[in-house]
């Protein structure tokens, strides 16, 4: 971007010094980033979810399955190893938010990768190809864009079973509608920036046109739409377990047990409100740097 | 103006279109039928149940039949709720489902449309920050996690208002859902709201309207308040989809006899011609919506040509 131009060069404190260097688009973008508090915690309690999703269950000694005949919804106490107690089946529910969390993490990971290929190939070519096709390719997105989805998603589950697999293509196949349209309108912008220009009277080929101009700049976006996605498809996820439509028994996700929780919270709140911290927190945290990340990658800021 | 509606309306129509194609090959694609049950039925039986809801008919037959039905306000017989039409059970939910989105939707934009004003006029400051902090739990609390936690905290704690139930729409039975279902698009609202107000306010018309002495009340209601809008009314489409879905869990947790409990009580039950009837009407509802904000948009917005 500008600042890989000579002129814009931003000169160096002490005169004298190394020859400037320049500093790329992601240089910047992390020193922004870096400032911004809110930001950064998120980011420090997102690995530290990831890790303990990954590793807590281990450090238990239940299974997410097992029932605990001694301790039916009991509330969290230390002696038993019950750290967040347990639910009406004597399932340990520090085991389970975790074995929770690792799906619904997963889910949104994964449902967003999906989302993220379908859109980028659709809004790459569309804005690539241009013209007739590139109107078709985009009414056709206005038109599934009018469509009530998560009406068909539920209908989907309900109609085709609740697997996990189909959980991950739904919700991707919902979400890759803004992500084809914003990789189309910056292709179609990035086509004809002065730097593309420049770069291509240089005599600058194609593909490094692509790899040094197009793709870092698409990037930046895809990478602010990623992170806001990701809570977005955690959420989709939640909301159809909360209904019972999304994953199965044993297993579990952040929506499942909130569910549970909802049922019980009159005589056992420890139900209802741990998975609910978790799940507000993760989406709380994911917005957050999704936040920063624009702040931080938006050229127009500079 | 005239012209400008027109196109947007033939604009609708095939969207309209595919959306009742993609909801009935959908359903009909599905494995299992309404008629699967615990003990199964005679052939015979099952056979004229098929005729007598015409479902022996081959597909293409079924769905001009259904869209025939359609431009007739028929969505055709419940097939759970034996006694009852998908019109009558429309007919009954949706007046409660409408009452309540309509609340939630009006305290949005009541409370939305204040609070990012407010927070714009004085952005930085104290007032701005928790404007955007409580914004932010709300886009990051899920309403069907804040709605079980309201109902402990004010129903089963506090003892303050009934923890569910309808109660025919008094108002106390509707504090806490219309509140659950609203706080998210107050949220999204506030910030599109500030976002706009902060960009407005730094515009040249109201530096002049500033510069000409007049007093501060009205430069932001006369002059920078309606430009500030524009993106919260095309953010109304979106937000009346996502009040719509949100309904269909607030009215379960709550216990709502709204048109979100028959969806699900449908799709559980498999009541094919009641879930279609429901997405179908949302649907239209959603798509008729849109193309009213997009020409209320336009009337609104001199940047528009039409």
């Amino acid at each position: 971007m500008a600042r890989e131009m000579p002129g814009h060069a931003v000169p160096s404190v002490e005169p004298g010094a190394t020859p400037v260097k320049g500093r790329s688009l992601w240089v910047d973008a992390w020193n922004v980033l870096r400032r911004n508090r809110a930001a950064m915690a998120s980011v420090c309690i997102i690995l530290t979810m990831s890790v303990l999703v990954i590793v807590g269950p281990w450090l238990s000694p239940y299974d997410y399955a097992q029932t605990d005949w001694d301790n039916i919804s009991i509330a969290p106490e230390w002696e038993s190893r019950h750290v967040f107690g347990t639910d009406a089946l004597g399932r340990d529910l520090f085991v389970r938010t975790l074995h929770g969390g690792r799906i619904s993490l997963m889910i949104g990971i994964v449902a967003t990768l999906v989302s993220l290929l379908i859109g980028i190939s659709y809004g790459a070519t569309a804005g690539y190809l241009g013209g007739r096709i590139d109107h078709l390719m985009m009414r056709i997105v206005d038109i599934l864009y009018a469509m009530p989805f998560m009406f068909f998603v539920i209908l989907l589950m309900v109609f085709f079973g609740r697997n996990i697999i189909l959980i991950f293509v739904a919700i991707g196949a919902i979400n890759w509608l803004d992500m084809a349209r914003i990789v189309r309108g910056q292709t179609l912008s990035l086509k004809s920036k002065e730097f593309v220009e420049a770069a291509e009277a240089q005599g600058v080929s194609t593909f490094n046109i692509i790899r040094r101009h197009i793709v870092p700049n698409l990037l930046g976006v895809v990478v602010v739409y990623v992170t806001l996605t990701i809570p977005q498809v955690i959420l989709v996820e939640s909301f159809l377990s909360f209904l019972g439509l999304g994953v199965q028994e044993p297993m579990t996700s952040w929506g499942a047990l909130v569910n549970e929780g909802a049922q019980e919270m009159e005589t056992a709140p420890w139900m209802l409100v741990f998975p609910a911290v978790f799940l507000a927190m993760t989406l709380f945290c994911f917005n957050f740097v999704g936040d920063g990340l624009r702040d931080a990658l938006d050229p127009k800021d500079r | 103006m005239l012209r400008y509606s027109f196109s947007r309306l033939m604009g609708a129509i095939p969207t309209l279109f595919i959306l009742i194609a993609l909801a009935f090959f959908m359903i009909r694609v599905a494995p299992g039928g309404p008629f699967d049950s615990e003990r199964s039925l005679p052939a015979e039986i099952e056979a004229n149940l098929r005729a007598a809801y015409n479902l022996d008919l081959p597909l293409y037959e079924q769905f001009f039949r259904y869209i025939g039905g359609l431009m007739r306000g028929d969505f055709g017989p419940s097939f759970q709720y034996k006694d009852y039409t998908v019109t009558e059970l429309i007919g009954t939910g949706f007046p409660v489902s409408l009452r309540l989105g309509g609340s939630a939707m009006l305290l949005a934009l009541l409370i939305g449309i204040s609070a990012g004003t407010l927070a714009a006029l004085r952005q930085n400051s104290r007032t701005d920050y928790s404007v955007m902090a409580v914004s932010m739990t709300g886009i990051s609390i899920p309403n069907f996690v804040m709605a079980p936690l309201m109902i402990l905290l004010f129903a089963v704690y506090l003892g303050w208002l009934p923890a569910g139930g309808w109660g025919g729409g008094a108002w106390n039975h509707m504090i806490l859902p219309v509140i659950a279902l609203a706080l998210p698009q107050i949220a999204y609202i506030s910030r599109l709201t500030r976002g706009s107000m902060i960009e407005v306010l730094r515009s040249n018309f109201v530096r002049t309207a500033r510069a000409q002495g007049l007093p501060e009340r009205t430069v932001i209601l006369r002059y920078a308040l309606k430009p500030a809008l524009l993106p919260v009314v095309s953010y109304l489409g979106p937000a009346t989809a996502a009040v719509i879905t949100g309904s269909v869990v607030i009215e379960q947790i709550f216990g709502v006899p709204g048109l979100g409990r028959y969806f699900v009580q449908g799709a559980l039950n498999r009541d094919y011609t009641l879930v279609m009837g429901v997405v179908v009407f949302y649907g239209v509802l959603i798509i008729v919506f849109n193309f009213l904000v997009d020409i209320l948009y336009a009337w609104l917005d001199p940047k528009v040509k039409y």
